[in-house]
């Protein structure tokens, strides 16, 4: 065997995880009719609060020698991340729902803000000891041939990530509250003219968002690299925007679009390792590739096109009418 | 990712202005453009630590500026000629690929000095090159890694398929392979110089390869978290990564470019400088071998310093026939040694490496 599958499942689920989280968040984003382009900005702030928590918890504990405290660092680092993007995203809600601010724009802006402000956080903390992550699972299921290592081996917010899928999937198909949100998306007029508060809603799907964005920042500098530097999403937020569309707002595609584009990635690796003659700079492109392929099937479809799309994506809302 | 660099530079010129604006004799003002961020712990920080030293050596002689996470092509241009129109009398750009940008710049301003690092082009009188002789660091740790492999799989990480990083491919194989003729070699190209996620993944993919000793020519920490937790050893690149001693990181090769830099910023000030092409190695201190820990056996440990102390001397050129390249065809006779400009432009694996080179 060339390239050992269960590594590669192993590898390409990991690498997914920030990813799928910001997607995730984005997808609710944008069900509720609000484009918001700053993921890649949440994400990074995300990374910084996360990493910079886990930091200073860690310190503290480690010279009082409270042994709990330090366990617990992963998950206070897990929430500072998912608080630092939600507040970042704060701004954009304020600015597009009450200000009225073009959402493209401010999107962008929010991605540049995010950016300078991690690494202003963040100076001094490259490089600094942060306690490890205890795997949720006991160590004797990993052990299991084949099924240990791809189900049991990994992470609590990769777990959290998949079980994400499931629940928004589940909200915005058979309750209530998804059926209010996807109406907002759809016809925030209609929405409003029903009882809904349409902005309450939207500020509440972009916090959510933001949370989402912030979590996988977090894992991507306290679990999986274990580091924080300046940069380090290396433009992870994007692909997170592009999956959404790849997706067609479903979370159950968007699972599938982060685990192909993570075993894309993983799969070019592995063949280099093995030493397998591959195109290397298309297998990188190919995730961008497979995203245009699909917006122009999509599009090529005006029907079905609009059947996905909320059709009041980044229209800006007014009660005024 | 353009837009924020943007940023970055105009507020790095920022500085740059105000500060020249308020010193009253006029300092000389020193450019540097960073491909990375000084943060990485790898490559950039390394110029910036040379950087740092040039501040401390002249004091308030010299004002520093300089703009991080440059990408190289075209941008590059706009960055330096903005660094010069704020009062830059010299710039450093510190990564291969701005070779172009820092000529087509050089010709419009003549009275300003440019240092090119790593690179090759030298197209006006005011453009000089520099490197250091990484190999030679190459040599010592690929001689660790032959004796430390319990696979006989060793994990390379490469940037791009450029002279620089082949040269150290081969380097590094061919002192693996001196002392463990069972060694192989698997390269993985991540086609990026800084990307943490990406670079551990590549160690990641190369571990779950057979790989049990990780080399990177690329800047970030992060394959040194993962090979810590698969429990297999690296080197620290460009900077010594010290923070993952004693394991993984069992030895380093370290950039140190602040003698370099404080000479030339003074020949540039007294106005004794002059274009060249320098290329240092580890007996000029450019290139430095980081503390090796007791993960390596001691006999190893005094192996590899005796390789080092023989190529710092002199008495020893890595690349020393005979050598043939990796069709079989002969390269290097016996005792023959490379010349730089083979090496400068080295683009072909030695023999007994597996892979192929990406075009």
């Amino acid at each position: 065997m060339i390239v050992d599958p269960v590594t590669l499942i192993v590898a390409l689920i990991t690498i997914s995880t920030p990813v799928l989280l910001a997607a995730l968040g984005e997808l609710v984003v944008e069900k509720s009719g609000v484009l918001n382009l700053g993921v890649e900005g949440m994400m990074i702030m995300g990374a910084v609060c996360g990493f910079v928590t886990a930091n200073e918890v860690h310190g503290y504990a480690t010279l009082h020698e409270i042994v709990w405290l330090d366990r617990l660092a992963p998950t206070l680092a897990f929430l500072a991340g998912m608080a630092g993007a939600a507040v970042l995203s704060l701004i954009f809600a304020f600015l597009t729902q009450f200000l009225m601010s073009n959402q493209v724009a401010t999107g962008l802006a929010l991605t540049l803000f995010g950016l300078g402000l991690a690494a202003l956080i963040g100076v001094g903390y490259e490089g600094q000891p942060i306690p490890e992550v205890a795997k949720p699972l006991p160590a004797a299921l990993r052990e299991i041939p084949v099924v240990g290592p791809i189900l049991f081996s990994h992470d609590f917010v990769t777990y959290l990530a998949i079980f994400a899928v499931f629940a928004i999937w589940y909200v915005l198909r058979h309750t209530r509250i998804g059926l209010v949100l996807r109406a907002v998306g759809e016809s925030h007029d209609a929405a409003h003219a029903l009882g809904y508060k349409v902005v309450r809603i939207r500020v509440v799907a972009i916090l959510f968002g933001g949370a989402m964005a912030g979590l996988g920042g977090a894992f991507l500098s306290v679990v999986y690299v274990e580091n924080w530097v300046q940069g380090m999403t290396a433009g992870a937020g994007w692909i997170a925007l592009a999956l959404v569309v790849f997706a067609a707002w479903k979370p159950g595609r968007v699972l599938f679009g982060a685990w192909l584009f993570g075993g894309i990635a993983a799969l070019q690796l592995r063949l280099q390792a093995a030493e397998v003659g591959v195109p290397v700079a298309l297998l990188d492109a190919s995730p961008y590739l497979v995203t245009i392929i699909v917006l122009v099937v999509m599009s090529s479809n005006r029907a079905r096109a609009a059947l996905n799309a909320p059709a009041a994506l980044g229209k800006t809302f007014h009660a005024s009418g | 990712m353009r837009t924020l660099t943007r940023l970055l530079a105009g507020a790095a010129l920022a500085t740059g202005i105000a500060g020249a604006a308020s010193a009253q004799d006029d300092p000389f003002t020193v450019g540097f453009v960073y491909v990375g961020p000084t943060g990485d712990f790898g490559w950039t920080y390394e110029h910036d630590q040379g950087r740092l030293a040039v501040e401390e050596e002249y004091g308030d002689a010299v004002e520093t500026v300089f703009a991080e996470s440059v990408p190289e092509g075209p941008d590059a241009e706009r960055v330096i000629t903005q660094m010069i129109l704020g009062g830059a009398d010299m710039i450093f750009t510190t990564s291969f690929g701005y070779g172009e940008a820092t000529n087509a710049v050089a010709a419009q301003f003549p009275d300003v000095y440019f240092e090119h690092a790593t690179g090759y082009l030298r197209e006006h009188p005011n453009v000089s090159t520099y490197s250091a002789r990484f190999y030679e660091g190459r040599a010592v740790i690929g001689h660790i890694a032959g004796h430390m492999t319990e696979s006989n799989i060793i994990g390379y990480i490469a940037s791009y398929p450029i002279p620089e990083v082949i040269r150290g491919i081969n380097s590094a194989y061919l002192h693996a392979r001196a002392v463990n003729p069972d060694v192989e070699f698997r390269v993985v190209w991540a086609y990026t110089w800084f990307d943490p996620a990406a670079e551990g993944e590549a160690a990641q993919a190369l571990i779950d390869a057979g790989a049990d000793v990780i080399m990177q020519h690329t800047d970030s920490t992060a394959p040194q978290a993962i090979a810590e937790e698969a429990g297999v050893i690296t080197f620290g690149q460009a900077s010594d990564m010290y923070q993952f001693a004693p394991r993984p990181r069992v030895s380093s090769i370290i950039d140190d470019w602040a003698p370099y830099y404080i000479r030339r910023v003074g020949e540039a000030m007294e106005g004794t400088w002059e274009q060249a092409d320098t290329w240092d190695g580890i007996g000029a201190g450019m290139v430095g071998i980081g503390e090796m820990t007791d993960a390596i056996p001691e006999e190893v440990r005094a192996s590899a310093t005796e390789l080092m102390e023989r190529i710092a001397s002199g008495e020893y050129h890595p690349f020393t026939g005979p050598i043939n390249m990796q069709d079989g065809s002969a390269w290097l006779a016996e005792g023959e040694i490379a010349d730089d400009g083979t090496l400068a432009g080295m683009d072909f694996y030695v023999e007994g490496i597996t892979g192929e080179i990406p075009n």
